[in-house]
């Protein structure tokens, strides 16, 4: 009797196995025995996406995971030739874009792709907010995105004084003596981000090892949990939309959704192609720790609206000192970003209508458009 | 029966003891990498440059009236001034608002801090924009052609 069932099953798992093997092939069948690829085709078919008139907005998660992905591959290769060090390494980028053939191109790409990296996250960022897409049960994927937000800004500043140039130098100086006008804590801060009292070529050393190894390593984590969690929940469909319609149409994520996206990264890719190829990223002046800071500086565009906060600030506001105020006001906006799912009862509640968010979100849009605005129109010398 | 579930079993006792040595183990050892691996991303400290005087590599000559330069005291950038007034002076050319180094505008006879906007006057007075305290001023002395600039006090 069992030897029988036993035959009858094997025979079945034989007609399974042929089955499959004219329709995938013996590699795939061999690899699928043993890493179980079938698996990973069943989650791909279970995978569905929330088709309204929202959608639109899900592709910028995606562009901003492939720009992400331009930025490890172009990292690498620039690892290749820079030095890290204040004696060599402006003149390590110098000898990449004059002699390396290409250098300057990669070099480029790195640059422009981490520009629009940062906006498609901003872009992500603001549609998951005003769609209201982190409200219960997508806390963690919120808070795992703004850990991805806060190491994108660092990888950004961090990435900035490698070339070791004019901008670099003061651009570091200030945004390592912003944490230093903290109370109690500001002093030890700027120090431990400085390497020492100074900006100095140690500061080099330490940003180059927090740019290549220490962001990456959290990054790959505070990534792999994201997408862990877009995964496990789906993606959220916003309560506006989920009020009004009664029925609730999808779209396969592979290969419908897959196939968009695709569409999307390409777009961004002849985007990106065509800015670097068309603006490449300029080198300037070698950093020179004993000259004035030159007329007209300023910060990578993200950077913009803080940067012209800090300027307008008078310098004392209520007889405390006007940056220190600007300094705990971005902490403050930062904060109230992060924790908004928690703040945002209506939202958790299953409420349509969800007016902090909203007014949040479009003030600190406006702010920020206007304050960048300011920052590269107002004239440098008034 | 029922009492016997739910009194403490004899060897509780034990068990807490293994516990409690277990978690100290674990915290002795969290402290054991902890510690060090802070103390290693501190950085050493340096011996700051404490000079008092420093004589500066630029001759009196060499700088006009309504001008600056930026000269090294110590490890610090500091500027020096001939005013239009022909009088030489020299403060830290350290922005008190965000660190940044200043420069002399001769335009607005004024130092002047082009990262943010901030303008110091001919005493390293703050007078517009953010920076919050007055620049640092040296004492300025001309030997024969050599400039001495020297912290007060």
């Amino acid at each position: 009797m069992c030897g029988a069932i036993r035959s009858s099953r094997a025979r079945g798992a034989s007609i399974v196995m042929e089955i499959q093997s004219a329709k995938h092939g013996k590699l795939w069948l061999w690899f699928d025995e043993r890493i179980g690829l079938s698996d990973f085709a069943k989650l791909a078919k279970k995978k569905e996406v929330p088709l309204h008139r929202h959608t639109f907005w899900y592709y910028f998660g995606g562009m901003t995971l492939f720009l992400f992905m331009i930025q490890v591959a172009t990292g690498i290769l620039l690892l290749l030739y820079y030095r890290p060090s204040a004696g060599e390494a402006f003149e390590s980028i110098q000898f990449l874009m004059t002699e390396v053939q290409f250098g300057w191109l990669v070099r480029s790409i790195h640059s422009w792709s981490a520009n629009l990296m940062i906006f498609a996250m901003f872009i992500h960022l603001f549609s998951a907010l005003l769609l209201l897409a982190y409200r219960r049960p997508r806390e963690m994927t919120w808070l795992s995105g703004g850990g991805l937000l806060g190491l994108s800004l660092a990888f950004g500043f961090t990435g900035y004084l490698l070339p070791w140039n004019e901008l670099a130098f003061f651009a570091t100086r200030v945004g390592t003596e912003i944490p230093g006008v903290l109370p109690v804590i500001g002093p030890f801060l700027r120090r431990l981000l400085r390497g020492g009292n100074d900006v100095t070529g140690a500061t080099l050393t330490r940003f180059y090892g927090i740019h290549v190894a220490i962001l990456p390593a959290f990054a790959t984590g505070i990534l792999g949990l994201h997408l862990f969690m877009v995964q496990k929940h789906g993606m959220s469909r916003p309560p506006s939309v989920e009020k009004n319609s009664g029925e609730k149409k999808t779209m396969p994520f592979f290969p419908n959704f897959f196939l968009r996206d695709l569409v999307g990264w390409l777009c961004a890719l002849g985007l990106l192609a065509a800015l670097a190829a068309y603006y490449p990223a300029e080198l300037g002046k070698k950093a020179d720790p004993f000259q004035s800071a030159p007329i007209g500086i300023k910060p990578e565009w993200y950077f913009m609206a803080m940067f012209q906060t800090l300027k307008l600030l008078p310098s004392h506001i209520f007889g405390i000192e006007g940056e220190l105020l600007g300094v705990v006001g971005f902490g403050v906006i930062g904060l109230i970003l992060i924790a908004m799912p928690f703040l945002d009862r209506n939202a958790s509640l299953g409420k349509t209508s969800s007016r902090l968010a909203a007014a949040f979100g479009l003030l600190l849009i406006v702010y920020s458009v206007v304050l960048t605005y300011l920052g590269y129109t107002m004239s440098p010398t008034k | 029966m029922a009492n016997d579930e739910t009194s403490v079993p004899p060897d509780s006792g034990r068990r807490n003891f293994l516990n409690w040595f277990l978690g100290t183990t674990a915290g002795a050892f969290f402290v054991a990498v902890t510690y060090p691996l802070s103390r290693y991303l501190i950085p050493p400290e340096v011996e700051e440059s404490t000079a008092h005087t420093v004589t500066i590599s630029i001759k009196p000559q060499e700088v006009k009236a309504n001008s600056g330069q930026i000269f090294r005291f110590g490890s610090q950038p500091a500027i020096l001034i001939r005013t239009p007034n022909d009088e030489l002076k020299a403060f830290s050319a350290v922005c008190t608002h965000l660190a940044c180094i200043v420069q002399y505008r001769s335009d607005i006879s004024q130092i002047w801090c082009a990262c943010h906007n901030g303008h110091f006057d001919l005493n390293g007075k703050n007078i517009e924009g953010p920076p919050p305290k007055p620049l640092e001023e040296y004492v300025v002395n001309v030997r024969s052609d050599q400039i001495v600039a020297s912290k007060r006090g």
